[in-house]
């Protein structure tokens, strides 16, 4: 009966909704204010950074914070917050590097899957499915074994895992938009099925995708974070949060500073990043939730 | 619905098989000999063949990977490359540590979870409901390995309440240094189950036959358990069916920070020694494992819903 | 099942002499984010003991929040603002949920709109039926053996296997036959119908209309049958109320208001309702406008917008329900009897 009673009154527009949406939820507005500043300070890291983030005994060992050092010193004297700035750079450069190939290659993909004969329809889900069953973690230390532990390979592990997410949605619009109406219309009047894709498919898939890309952030810097912090990623002595945190680890019981310095990022970026991919689904497309 | 299961269970196995053909693929499609890279640049020609034959490393690759799958039917998965010992022995020694970690993880957390989120869709806008939705935003943004950082450092630092370290000996020794690495896996979960629970409890409370239920006079503790619930958890099922991959990650970093044995420790190590059998053997038992659990939550959710069992 | 039907029969008295439901001003508002609207304004109406009461009007107009209202199953936004729904010596407008539970089921049950999703959808049909006897001191076999009763009551083929099936199994025809078994079978006093047949294609229509027909008359129960199909409801009702935007506008025996309306609504609906178009048209008529925002009722005659024979006195002077003959009432100026004087 509500909704009888609520579908008598007009319906908001987009700009309405997006305004409605995040005025209504402030975490929206937290979330881009979180993002706009950890990808600004990665970007200008080196004009922010007080000191060298690599160089030793800048103040006291295992400091608390002070005016000197905001987030207190490491182990062997280094100023954690120009670390945690510099490894903002690292994280940043992880999750845009693989998030894109992760794209290109999900979409590529997914149209061939879709496009495709159905035997290789069948071999690419089979393979999505066989690396969507490794946990992203194990999977790392796989392939760490085999090609040895470096920036890139955190990179290719975050891209690897994350091409199925994306190329099953790309193959599920593909297939829609294969036999849709409109679609059979202009191929019978001559127009070929790849552009027809290009001009009415890519618009439609890349906003979600997008989003989802913009959702998955947090898990990318996660498993760069927890592959560096193993020493199976970004290698001591570049300060990745990961490397951070393990020598906080290894000093746990001595001061707490570097644990704490090297955590506050990850998880403002983690709630920076949910906010706004829920805020902006929540603009752009309700219906995103059941694509994944 | 047994043809079903025989089905899912084929595929299952197909996935696994495809799963690890792909990392043994990618040992030999990357430049250089697993020999040199498992003994290090400085051994000698003599131990590097040496190995490549026991390894069946001089085999045509294909020839490799058959004879890879024919041993795993017949329960062999090769050799540590160091001492010998057998790959299975080694890995089902450690297996027993991680599956109680991460079952008691997923189990406290799924409790609770669901506990927390069917009150907070029932009694929407209490004070529990507003916390429920704040610690579950706050604790979904945390990873577990950091999680895991501040448990140690919270109550076996600070507070010096609980053992972290090692998996300690005998019941109840056990049970207490099994708190801290459970707490720190479960946490996240009781968010994420609270806040599917929550959602999909409002969208069944939503529909014609819940007031249909009410209708008839039902008791609501009646409608909530047979009209609600019972379809409410499936989102959560699948949830923790689909999450056993992230569970074993967890549970990696957790054996790690906690210097636990388990397989996550095992495979740590066994990278930082290039044995590269025990990665490969590890990694296939964990990929069986995930694969079988999200087969028994497809199941699960069948035997709940008569409306899954015929799609399949 | 015989004696129980003879007492019900037994207990009657000459209809509208003792209604079983007298509703009287009764008020109920939504709240919703964009304001305060008023659904149902001063309500007043009977259902009389054993026969069947229509509730006709376009959608939106309040009537599926009237049958609402009287089995308690309102939105949480929705409030009683006045008035009162009397049975038995009871008010139900101010009932407490405890006491709403104690009267579904037993002397009020209901039929919804979609067949489809009204049963549940993980558990049997045996199982439900057996559920809403939960009241019952009788053994699970014997509950069993009545669910088979009714549904053979309501020509189910192959009723007793029907009890192990999943409601995803029956077409919608059969779920909504399963549905007026089991409001049937909780033997109430007053059965609400809530447009039960909408949901179902046209031949279903009436297979389902005949058989509430055949099924009232049996069991001697009230019926509220809330539809927007004019046809049925003069196969099934004795009375009937019109309601537009929120008010009753016209009411009384279906003969009576079918064949001379007294309302310029009722005449409209007649004139829009395709079974009675005798000449071939290429369009088929509507009523021009929409409904009156209800966040502010008009002042007036609530349909003065759309009346074609709107006058002064119509924008300034809410009207009555002004009594015609035969019990018939209709709320507009066109029926005062002054008005045709002057």
């Amino acid at each position: 009966m509500t909704d009888a009673t609520q579908s008598l009154l007009p319906e908001p527009g987009l700009l309405a909704r997006s305004l409605h949406v995040l005025s209504g939820n402030r975490t929206g507005v937290i979330g881009f204010v979180l993002v706009a500043l950890i990808v600004g300070s990665a970007i200008f890291a080196p004009w922010i950074v007080p000191y060298d983030p690599t160089a030793i005994m800048t103040g006291p060992r295992m400091a608390p914070p002070s005016a000197e050092h905001w987030l207190g010193t490491d182990n062997i004297g280094r100023d954690i917050f120009s670390r945690v700035i510099a490894g903002g750079r690292i994280a940043m450069l992880v999750a845009a590097a693989s998030l894109t190939a992760a794209l290109s290659a999900g979409l590529l993909l997914g149209l061939i899957s879709g496009l495709g004969p159905r035997w290789l329809d069948n071999l690419l889900l089979l393979i999505f499915d066989a690396l969507r069953s490794f946990p992203t973690i194990v999977f790392g230390l796989a392939v760490v074994t085999i090609i040895g532990p470096s920036l890139f390979t955190v990179m290719l592990v975050v891209a690897i895992t994350s091409v199925p997410i994306y190329a099953r949605i790309v193959r599920t619009q593909t297939l829609a938009l294969k036999n849709a109406e409109f679609i059979l219309a202009e191929r019978a009047m001559g127009v070929g099925l790849p552009r027809l894709l290009f001009v009415h498919m890519l618009p439609n898939v890349l906003g979600p995708l997008l989003i989802l890309a913009s959702m998955d952030v947090p898990l990318v810097i996660a498993t760069e974070a927890g592959l560096s912090f193993l020493g199976m990623g970004v290698r001591p002595p570049t300060p990745s949060w990961g490397v951070i945190l393990n020598d906080g680890y290894n000093f746990i019981r001595n001061s707490p500073w570097p644990v704490i310095g090297g955590s506050i990022p990850i998880i403002l970026i983690t709630l920076g990043f949910t906010f706004m991919g829920e805020a902006l689904r929540d603009i752009f497309d309700p219906k995103l939730r059941k694509a994944g | 619905m047994i043809f079903y299961a025989t089905q899912r269970l084929v595929l299952s196995v197909v996935i696994v098989m495809v799963a690890v053909s792909m990392l043994t693929l990618m040992l030999h499609v990357v430049p250089g000999d697993p020999a040199v890279m498992i003994l290090g640049p400085r051994a000698t020609p003599e131990l590097i063949e040496q190995t490549r034959v026991a390894m069946g490393l001089d085999q045509p690759l294909l020839l490799q990977i058959v004879t890879f799958f024919g041993n795993i039917l017949r329960g062999d998965l090769g050799q540590d490359v160091f001492t010998g010992r057998a790959v299975s022995q080694i890995v089902f020694e450690q297996l027993p540590y991680t599956l109680i970690l991460i079952t008691v993880s997923i189990l406290w957390a799924a409790v609770l979870g669901i506990a927390l989120g069917c009150y907070s869709a029932l009694r929407r806008n209490t004070w529990l409901d507003t916390l429920t939705g704040v610690i579950s935003v706050g604790t979904i943004s945390i990873p577990a390995f950091v999680m895991a950082l501040y448990s140690v450092l919270v109550f076996a630092v600070w507070l010096r309440w609980l053992p972290a370290i090692g998996a300690g000996e005998g019941f109840w020794d056990g049970v207490t240094h099994l708190i801290l690495p459970s707490f720190a896996i479960g946490v996240s979960w009781v968010g994420y189950v609270a806040r599917v629970v929550r959602a999909s409890m409002l969208e069944v409370m939503g529909q014609p036959h819940v007031r249909m239920a009410r209708a008839y006079g039902l008791p609501d503790a009646w409608i909530t358990r047979s009209h609600i619930l019972k379809i409410a958890v499936q989102p959560a099922v699948t949830l923790i069916g689909t999450g056993v991959a992230h569970l074993f990650s967890a549970a990696v970093f957790v054996e790690v920070i906690f210097a636990r044995p388990g397989i996550g420790a095992l495979i740590v190590q066994a990278v930082n020694e290039r044995n590269y059998p025990i990665v490969l053997g590890a990694v296939l038992v964990t990929t069986g494992i995930i694969v079988l659990a999200t087969l028994i939550s497809d199941l699960v959710i069948a035997w709940l819903d008569p409306r899954q069992r015929e799609e399949l | 099942m015989a004696p129980s039907t003879a007492t019900h029969q037994a207990g009657e008295t000459p209809a509208n002499a003792c209604p079983l439901v007298s509703i009287e001003e009764l008020s109920v508002d939504f709240d919703t984010p964009r304001g305060t609207i008023h659904a149902l304004r001063n309500i007043s109406l009977e259902v009389p003991k054993g026969k069947v009461l229509g509730l006709v009007g376009e959608s939106g107009c309040g009537k599926s929040t009237l049958a609402y209202s009287m089995i308690g199953l309102l939105a949480e936004n929705a409030k009683v603002t006045g008035g009162s729904i009397r049975m038995g010596g009871h008010d139900l407008a101010h009932f407490k949920p405890k006491a709403w539970r104690k009267l579904r089921g037993t002397r009020i049950s209901m039929i919804f709109q979609d067949p489809m999703t009204s049963l549940n959808p993980v558990t049997t049909i045996g199982k439900q039926m057996i559920d809403i006897q939960y009241r019952e001191p009788v053994r699970r076999a014997e509950k069993r053996s009545r669910a088979i009763e009714f549904l053979e009551q309501v020509q189910l083929p192959d009723a007793a296997a029907k009890l192990d099936v999943y409601p995803h199994q029956l077409s919608g025809g059969m779920r909504q036959r399963v549905c007026i078994a089991m409001a049937l079978l909780t033997r109430p006093d007053l059965l609400i119908a809530d447009e039960p047949t909408t949901a179902l294609d046209a031949t279903l229509e009436m297979q389902i209309v005949i058989l509430l027909r055949e099924l009232q008359e049996k069991f001697g129960c009230s019926v509220l049958f809330v539809s927007h199909h004019l046809g049925t409801v003069s196969e099934l009702c004795d009375e009937v109320a019109v309601m537009y935007a929120g008010e009753v506008v016209e009411r009384g025996a279906v003969r009576e208001v079918f064949h001379a309306p007294r309302h310029p609504y009722t005449q409209a609906l007649f004139d829009c309702d395709p079974a009675r178009i005798r000449q071939a048209t290429r369009q088929l008529p509507t009523i021009p406008g929409t409904l009156p925002d209800l966040r502010r009722p008009p002042e007036g005659c609530a349909f003065r917008a759309r009346c074609t024979k709107a006058f002064s006195r119509c924008n300034a002077e809410h009207p009555p329900l002004y009594a015609a003959e035969q019990g018939q009432v209709a709320r507009c100026h066109l029926n005062d009897p002054a008005e045709n004087a002057a």
